[in-house]
């Protein structure tokens, strides 16, 4: 506890841990590339300095708080540095802003617009690196990179993968996959964490709306949009409206204007995942084996388990995502009209999720050159699109989704979030479905931003042990202290984003702490205005059971040796 | 041998002592790598083979005890120009650049029949200097640190405890408490010698207080500046020095392990750290249970791949730890969380050597050498247009015109002198008017330089403080981590303008913006090496900015240096008219008419100067 005093403003603190957050708390937005609350102070911009009574400079970012201390933040020498070190950055910076996709949201640009950078004193960037756009995900383009080295954090202290790293010194340094590698030759699992924090467009998400463009005007095409739970509670912020609106009825109104044919929910196959993955997990529950079972909706975290933790093949649920499960399921339901209507069904998934590209494009979600899932975009992408055509979304009158798919449960609405498929596993195994169930499992510790909760419920008589990490890092550590025996669960749920899905490298940015927490909870009303809360009480899931899916629940399970649905695909 | 109490290394100190008597001569070949580069390993090799031929060689590794002649490998004798060296004692004869031919004369005249070798002495103004002492090279010199460097076998862990070796760390064990050393070094006020000055003994002290049990202690050997080897020539020619300070560093702070982190460009200082690491584990005086005291202590050497940058502290622990050596934000400080995130006591090799010595002698004897703030002495490492270059050692206080006129020698070729760059490419430059100023850590802050590790680099009046400055600047801009934008882009923009000036096309806004970038650099770094970056062009700017200014209003250089601003004419009194020069001219530049002055075209002279030296009348000149 103390007082600081901030351009002559007295300023109380308590447990911040630098003066950067002591002075925004003074109403003062000082300008950084490179500070991130989440992740570790760096310093390297330079921007946040302060000057002290004596005249003396510092970094706000590094500076812990003392009482009594008086700070400076726009005294003329510090307006030069900045204005200087913005020079410095925008000389060795790619110019051609008309055309970069972070024309407009550019940390760069905002701030080179915000000091008044109006003449560049230096020569123009010589050289042009060339573009990596080798990954399904992510496009990474040297020339527009500032060194802030916040995608290398992010990829190391947040997601424990470390696929990113500096190279070179001096002038010449560079953000660059290990050996120059190009990134899908890396251990990059596709989560796009690193792209929410690039403040320059140095990485950006890979834009497949042309496919999906060339696709609307083609009227042999019969495109049909799945639209994931967390895109609905985020996409009106790109439009002005507040984190966690839920717009999903003007989101269907925009992709009919767009021109797709069917509006789909991805919370119907969230509700598949809860069936089959409920019942998986009480049969190996009763079987003592393959536990902890780990769930496998998150394209990201699969990955990551692929690569770090290869022995953990057999505890992942051989679920698909329900990204999978409904592009297994759209491609079936039109197979037989396409070949009467002499059309091609074209699946679009609308995810707030970059490893949802990587997802669709693996090689089991293939059938004889057919995709599951043809395209998958962004909620970003999206946006796009609708400013492309025009569209007002804040003015559009909202409208129902198709059927018979449009209809999910709350608990498959709730797998936005960090949590969100444990609560609806839960919600499924508990033999009470009365609503003071409900309110009892909402409270068992599954809710909530902490990257790592744990729990233990009591399931007919016995004793649950689970754990919801979000963040591959926190997902790491935790295999770790289970495979050293210090932990032991029944159940575990990952997610490679921290909060889950709302926070996706695919949703309009930033990501804050504070706008993910509000996106959750326009995913928990969204839950609590639904009529059916339990995934075994959708109409449309007991009707695909009792139709489409009958005989063919390997449509909706990964081909393996340990699954005895594989075989009922294939027959 | 082990050494397992402080009574057996007093027995071992007399017991080596001894031997080493029996070496009635000693012929000291300096094995420092410039000498080593001269060839004195084959000196070395050839001397020892005659000596043996003869019979008269003793080696104290064998513990030979019979009198005879003692050869050895020492550490660097400082006087650089003129190696390969040789000391023979108890005559204290120096031989200069000797070669292997002369191997035989000094055998037979001064080992065998006890006289000079005239020839190969230093000669100064038709005086021959007979004893190395008398040499005004090592006259005003008071070696300390350098005290065994060039006196014993750098490869001899016995030598060592022979000449009071590992004393000192007998003393803290068996008469001090940890804290009592703490305070000796405190008392003593040695200060860092890694260049920021900081006291050592205050850096152990915060390193106690930390509540963590594991601590460590880094000794940084990444001598990085150009023309600096003080700590190279300590490591090399006195490792166990380093490496008792180091332990005494560990006993002060309850520390039990040390790394000595080493620029790989110092193959022969890795090799006789090595060497001696394992020596001093072998003797017990390194490892578990050092002379039965409970307290254990261990070193590793690590080798930096050569980054400037790993100088600094936080980039240093960082490659130790195999990361990227990149400083990072403090606090915390390293002696809150260093090497490993543990308090670390981090000092350079020069501050742990002069740590034996303090033990022994005292603080007070330690602060009556040099000023009672600056105490001590400090090796410089002298390069560049002087006549006398190599490794020198005076008391802190002692006036640049001693050290460069009376020590080094003078200017060479008797030029004038113009100025010296003192602590690297961190530093600044001095010019006459600090002559007279005493070198240690204040004065020279106050005058905008800094003692930095001690290269001093000296420029005469053919030098152009805008090349000086253009060269260091590029040594930074390569060196930067490219972690902070100041350094990383701002340096790089320096860079361009001074490459700008040279060419003759800079302009006064050029130097407006080179002094706006140095000022943005200097305030807004991150580290020290980031805010002393722009440090060369603020002091050539300071003291020579007339220089500047030539090249950028009159596109002269002053001391013609600056190829690009130099103009080749020809003098007309002198030109007969011979017509050499247009024919050798490759661009055709040069015409006249046959028995008259020729001229050049400016504007079409690539200014190769073959036409220069084509010329019989030394008709054609540079300006």
């Amino acid at each position: 506890m103390g007082q600081m005093l901030v351009d002559g403003q007295r300023i109380e603190f308590s447990d911040e841990k630098n003066i950067l957050q002591v002075i925004r708390k003074a109403g003062i937005e000082l300008p950084t590339f490179c500070y991130h609350s989440e992740l570790s102070i760096y310093g390297a911009c330079r921007m946040c300095v302060v000057e002290d009574k004596w005249g003396g400079i510092s970094a706000s970012c590094s500076t812990p708080p003392k009482n009594g201390m008086e700070v400076y933040t726009n005294t003329p020498k510090l307006q030069k540095h900045r204005k200087m070190i913005l020079e410095l950055l925008l000389s060795a910076h790619d110019r051609d802003c008309t055309s970069c996709e972070k024309n407009g949201r550019c940390k760069l640009q905002e701030l080179a617009i915000r000091f008044g950078i109006k003449n560049i004193r230096f020569g123009e960037r010589e050289e042009n690196l060339p573009i990596d756009d080798s990954s399904c995900a992510i496009v990474r383009n040297p020339n527009k990179c500032i060194m802030c080295g916040d995608c290398v954090r992010m990829c190391e202290e947040v997601q424990g993968i470390g696929a990113l790293g500096f190279a070179y010194r001096g002038s010449n340094i560079q953000v660059v996959p290990a050996f120059k590698k190009k990134l899908k030759d890396v251990d990059c699992v596709n989560c796009g964490q690193c792209r929410t924090v690039c403040p320059t467009g140095a990485l950006i998400i890979r834009n497949d709306t042309a496919k999906v463009w060339k696709d609307l005007n083609n009227k042999k095409k019969r495109v049909v949009a799945q639209i994931a739970p967390a895109v609905r509670v985020s996409i009106g912020e790109e439009f002005g409206m507040a984190p966690g609106e839920i717009t999903i009825g003007k989101i269907a109104a925009a992709l009919r204007k767009l021109g797709f044919d069917e509006v789909y929910d991805t919370g119907i196959a969230a509700d598949l995942t809860v069936i089959e993955e409920s019942k998986e997990f009480i049969e190996r529950l009763e079987k003592g084996e393959r536990l902890p079972l780990f769930t496998s909706c998150c394209p990201g975290w699969v990955r990551y388990a692929e690569l770090k933790f290869p022995e953990l093949k057999d505890n992942i649920s051989t679920c698909r995502s329900p990204q999978q499960m409904f592009g297994a399921v759209i491609k079936e339901h039109y197979k037989k009209s396409d070949a009467e209507d002499g059309r091609e069904t074209i699946s679009v998934a609308i995810m707030p999720c970059t490893a949802k590209k990587y997802e669709a494009g693996r090689e089991e979600y293939s059938n004889n050159g057919v995709k599951d899932v043809d395209v998958v975009i962004t909620t970003q992408e999206l946006c796009l699109m609708i400013k492309q055509a025009g569209i007002m979304f804040g003015r559009l009158e909202e409208e129902a989704l198709d059927m018979p798919f449009g209809l999910a449960s709350g608990a498959g609405i709730i797998f936005g979030v960090s949590g969100g498929v444990s609560e609806a596993v839960l919600r499924r195994c508990y033999s009470q479905k009365t609503s003071s169930t409900l309110k009892e499992i909402s409270f068992v510790g599954v809710r909530g931003m902490d990257g790592i909760k744990e729990t233990v419920v009591n399931i007919n008589g016995k004793e649950i042990k689970m754990a919801i990490v979000s963040g591959l890092k926190n997902a790491g550590e935790l295999i770790k202290a289970i495979q050293k025996g210090e932990k032991n669960y029944d159940f575990v749920e990952v997610m490679a984003c921290p909060g889950g899905c709302i926070a996706g490298a695919g949703q309009p940015l930033p990501s804050s702490k504070s706008v993910t927490r509000q996106r959750a909870g326009g995913i928990y009303k969204a839950d609590s205005s639904s009529q059916i809360k339990r995934s075994e009480e959708n109409p449309m899931v007991i009707a695909l059971y009792n139709g489409l899916l009958k005989g063919k629940h390997g449509l909706l399970h990964n081909h393996c040796a340990c699954n005895s649905h594989s075989n009922e695909k294939e027959s | 041998m082990t050494i397992a109490t402080i009574e057996q290394l007093h027995q071992a100190s007399e017991k080596y002592g001894a031997l080493l008597d029996m070496q009635h001569k000693k012929v000291l070949v300096c094995a420092g790598t410039g000498c080593v580069a001269g060839g004195s390993i084959e000196i070395y090799n050839r001397i020892k083979e005659l000596i043996s031929e003869k019979g008269l060689l003793t080696e104290i590794e064998l513990e030979e005890e019979k009198p005879g002649i003692g050869i050895k490998k020492s550490g660097c004798h400082g006087f650089c120009e003129m190696g390969p060296l040789i000391r023979i004692e108890p005559y204290n004869y120096l031989y200069l650049k000797v070669k292997i031919e002369d191997c035989e004369e000094i055998v037979e005249t001064t080992l065998i029949k006890g006289q000079p070798v005239a020839r190969l002495m230093y000669n100064w103004q038709n005086k021959v200097y007979e004893t190395q002492e008398e040499i005004p090279f090592y006259k005003k010199q008071t070696r300390l640190v350098l005290g065994n460097c060039g006196h014993i076998d750098a490869e001899s862990i016995r030598e060592y405890i022979a000449n009071d070796g590992y004393k000192a760390l007998g003393k803290c064990i068996l008469e001090m408490e940890p804290e009592q050393v703490c305070k000796t070094i405190s008392d003593s006020n040695l200060r860092g010698r890694g260049g920021g000055g900081y006291p050592a003994g205050r850096k152990w002290a915060q390193v106690v207080a930390q509540s963590s049990d594991i601590k460590y202690v880094v000794c940084n050997g990444d001598e990085g500046d150009p023309g600096a080897f003080m700590d190279r020539s300590v490591m090399e020619g006195d490792p166990h020095r380093v490496i008792e300070g180091m332990i005494i560093a560990g006993f002060a702070t309850k520390s039990h392990q040390g790394y000595i982190y080493v620029r790989a460009e110092y193959p022969l200082a890795v090799e006789r750290l090595k060497a001696a690491i394992t020596q001093a584990r072998q003797y017990g005086l390194l490892g578990d249970n050092i002379l039965n005291s409970g307290f254990s202590f261990d070193i590793k050497v690590n080798q930096g791949a050569g980054a400037f940058v790993c100088g600094e502290g936080s980039a240093l622990t960082a490659s130790i730890e195999g990361e990227r050596g990149m400083p990072r934000v403090k606090p915390p400080r390293t002696v809150e969380a260093g090497l490993w995130a543990k308090p670390t006591v981090l000092n350079n090799v020069e501050t742990f050597a002069n740590v034996p010595q303090i033990i022994i002698n005292g603080s007070e004897w330690y602060k009556s050498i040099g000023p009672e703030k600056s105490p001590g002495t400090k090796a410089f490492a002298i390069t560049g247009n002087v006549n006398n270059t190599g490794l020198i050692e005076v008391p802190m206080g002692t006036t640049l015109r001693e050290v460069l006129f009376d020590i080094g020698g003078g200017i060479k070729n008797d030029r004038r002198f113009k100025a010296v760059q003192i602590g690297g490419p961190s530093g600044g430059c001095l010019t006459e008017e600090h002559l007279d100023l005493a070198l240690d850590f204040d004065s020279l802050k106050k005058v905008g330089a800094m003692i930095g590790s001690g290269g001093l680099v000296v420029m005469d009046e053919d030098t152009c403080m805008v090349e000086v400055a253009r060269f260091f600047m590029n040594f930074t801009q390569n060196e930067s981590c490219g972690k902070c934008v100041p350094c990383r882009e701002g340096t790089k923009r320096m860079l361009e303008i001074l490459e700008k000036i040279v060419a003759g096309k800079g302009t006064v806004e050029d130097l407006e913006l080179l002094e706006d970038l140095a000022d943005t650099i200097t305030e807004t770094a991150l580290c020290g090496l980031g805010k002393t970056a722009a440090s060369p062009v603020i002091s050539t700017l300071k003291f020579f900015r007339d220089e500047y200014l030539a090249h950028i209003v009159d596109k002269k250089c002053p001391t013609k240096n600056c190829k690009a601003l130099n103009s080749i004419e020809i003098d007309k009194t002198l030109c007969k008219g011979c017509s050499k020069c247009s024919r050798v001219c490759p661009v055709g530049a040069i015409t006249g008419k046959i028995k008259e002055p020729f001229s050049i075209d400016q504007n079409k002279c690539i200014k190769c100067e073959a036409c220069l030296d084509s010329c019989p009348f030394a008709a054609i000149r540079e300006v």
